[in-house]
């Protein structure tokens, strides 16, 4: 076989063959790492589209304004840019969701991964997935619709648009997220240390609580960092049921506006292209952009730092 | 800890310990059905406000003035031709980035920051992929406020879906199957093509599918390139009666959408419109359900039949 040298060396017509192939080759690898790179492609489209507007709306309104100023009203004659009613307005729906989603999602996780039967594992784990993928305008719709009318039995001076339903349904929502990325990191601990804990003679609530938790701490954290950020970029719940007023309030019980519910608001109206309020959703959103970055980088931080290995 | 040598005490101690763990079972079972019953009351009172509107008309005609002869059908169809136009952009871009980065990728710094992107981009919200359509789809590229904008935004977000779910299909085949294929002479792309797409499709296609259910109920991003919600009249046909045949205008036409019908029918102070809005939210769930029941299901069919 040495001997012989191979056929494509000899043969010019499988030589052609050998060469086409090889160029055939080079092409699809081409085009594959294309489409790969248009996710980086993406990410700075974005960061150009938001920043190149937002320039030019700092070329109207001074940063410090934008950071401190306790109105906005971009819309009306008498113009106030100030971002901060509507990060209050942001922080306080997240934190009430939040407060509904985590300690809920995580007391899920750990009774899913460490005490239920196999049957209502394997039940759940699908139901709250389908529950994670209802769309968001319907549950604005249950929130305005229904929680609030319920909120108003125990609460008869809470207006029709608020905060606290909108908070709560968002958590509600939320709830799927955090609880089946807990669970997985839950379960990816390895067995042998579960054992050991309760060779030890620990409980399972013990074992869960001091061993499986601590183990898989950098997942959990990758599970609350995302619920953080889709609390803070949900749009729709808040739009529809938290009224789009921009007010500077630290009181769930009042309707006020989001970053996101404003770039709804002005997205409805018909603003001209290139107008200080058409720049005005790009600041906001390039606010919301560096809002959850700045999340996620916690969140990748974290992973690192105390990412354990078995 | 206590020092404890009476076995009553110990006894005590264990006691202590399991009406522990059973108060743990009672709140997790607890917080297991607040989560259902929150389904359950979502979906009841859906039901009992937009059932009775639920009607052949209510699918075949147009919105509106009045509440009692609205219907869905612009929404409808228009979220149809945006989801066809998403499934075209994200399903190839996707699949070819999933395979990109799991077969050919050289372990370097540019397929790490293609990584770290394709995370990062699933945490970014959705209407920020709203606003990047608006400044590039709609003015730079000049596509105006059409389907083929709505589309292409939808398939940028569900891009990330799509490839991580071809990845994780692609990961999970056996080396052997690749070593085989190479063994017989075979080029990495035949090896690809033939071999490692088919068997992974499964997989792939639950992706797609969670994808498409997560693009249909996406409202926010629909909403910032300014999609009008009062829109009686359809997109030109696809199909003509002259040569060619076939027409492209319907993705320059003006839409409406499901989620951004129902949006408006809900932000009306009349009740009438919020028993539309229910029946149009009814009709959406039973979509979005429906598409996620068959990803599980397929992905439960697969986890039992393959068996490497």
């Amino acid at each position: 076989m040495a001997a012989e040298s191979p056929d494509h060396m000899t043969d010019p017509g499988k030589l052609g063959y050998s060469i086409r192939r090889h160029l055939h080759e080079r092409f699809i690898e081409v085009l594959l790492f294309l489409s790969a790179v248009l996710s980086v492609a993406i990410m700075l489209a974005i960061i150009v589209m938001l920043v190149k507007e937002s320039v030019v709306f700092f070329q109207h309104v001074s940063l410090w304004d934008f950071l401190t100023d306790t109105q906005w009203t971009p819309l009306f004659d008498d113009a106030h840019y100030g971002i901060l009613p509507l990060v209050a307005g942001t922080v306080v729906s997240s934190l009430i969701a939040l407060l509904v989603a985590l300690p809920l999602g995580t007391i899920i996780a750990i009774y899913l991964s460490e005490f239920a039967p196999f049957t209502i594992r394997e039940i759940s784990k699908p139901f709250l997935e389908l529950l994670g993928g209802i769309p968001t305008v319907v549950y604005g719709y249950f929130a305005l619709l229904f929680v609030t009318p319920m909120l108003q039995i125990i609460f008869p001076e809470l207006p029709g648009f608020n905060l606290l339903s909108a908070g709560l349904v968002m958590g509600i929502m939320i709830i799927p997220y955090v609880s089946s990325m807990t669970e997985d990191a839950m379960r990816a601990v390895p067995m042998n240390l579960r054992e050991g804990s309760y060779a030890m003679g620990a409980t399972r609530l013990q074992t869960a609580i001091r061993v499986v938790m601590p183990a898989a701490f950098s997942g959990i954290a990758a599970a609350y960092i995302l619920g953080i950020s889709r609390a803070v970029g949900e749009t729709m719940v808040v739009a529809i049921a938290a009224g789009m007023q921009p007010n500077l309030t630290w009181n769930p019980m009042e309707p006020a506006a989001t970053i996101t519910a404003y770039i709804v608001q002005v997205s409805l109206g018909d603003l001209p292209h290139g107008s200080i309020g058409y720049q005005t959703i790009f600041a906001a959103g390039l606010t919301l952009l560096i809002l959850t970055l700045i999340f996620n980088i916690i969140g990748h931080l974290l992973r690192k730092r105390y990412r354990e290995i078995y | 800890m206590k020092n404890v040598n009476n076995i009553d005490e110990i006894r005590k101690i264990i006691g202590q310990h399991k009406r522990w763990d059973l108060i743990f079972v009672i709140a997790g079972i607890f917080a297991l059905m607040i989560a259902v019953l929150t389904f359950m009351a979502l979906f009841a009172h859906m039901l009992v406000d937009g059932m009775p509107r639920l009607s052949w008309e209510f699918f075949t005609s147009f919105p509106s003035r009045r509440a009692e002869s609205a219907g869905i059908l612009s929404a409808w169809v228009g979220t149809t031709l945006v989801m066809l136009v998403t499934a075209l952009a994200a399903v190839p871009l996707g699949i070819g980035s999933g395979i990109y980065l799991e077969e050919y990728a050289p372990k370097n710094l540019i397929t790490e920051i293609i990584e770290i992107n394709v995370t990062n981009l699933a945490g970014v919200p959705s209407i920020i992929y709203g606003l990047l359509a608006l400044g590039l789809f709609v003015y730079q590229f000049g596509f105006g406020q059409s389907i083929l904008a709505a589309g292409l935004a939808l398939a940028l977000l569900i891009l990330p879906v799509v490839v991580v779910a071809t990845r994780e299909a692609i990961r999970s085949i056996p080396v052997a199957i690749r070593e085989g294929a190479y063994a017989l002479g075979a080029t990495k792309w035949q090896t690809v093509f033939d071999h490692l797409l088919p068997y992974s499709s499964a997989g792939i296609l639950t992706g797609v599918i969670i994808g498409l259910a997560r693009a249909i109920g996406e409202t926010a991003p629909i909403i910032t390139i300014g999609a009008l919600t009062f829109i009686a009249f359809l997109p030109p046909a696809p199909v003509k009666n002259e040569f060619p045949y076939v027409s492209f205008e319907w993705l320059t036409a003006p839409f409406t959408v499901m989620p951004i019908q129902m949006f408006n029918w809900v932000s009306r102070p009349e009740e009438a419109f919020q028993l539309n809005a229910a029946a149009a939210g009814l009709v959406l769930v039973v979509m979005t359900l429906a598409m996620n029941g068959l990803a599980i299901y397929l992905r439960y069919r697969m986890r039992k039949n393959i068996k490497w």
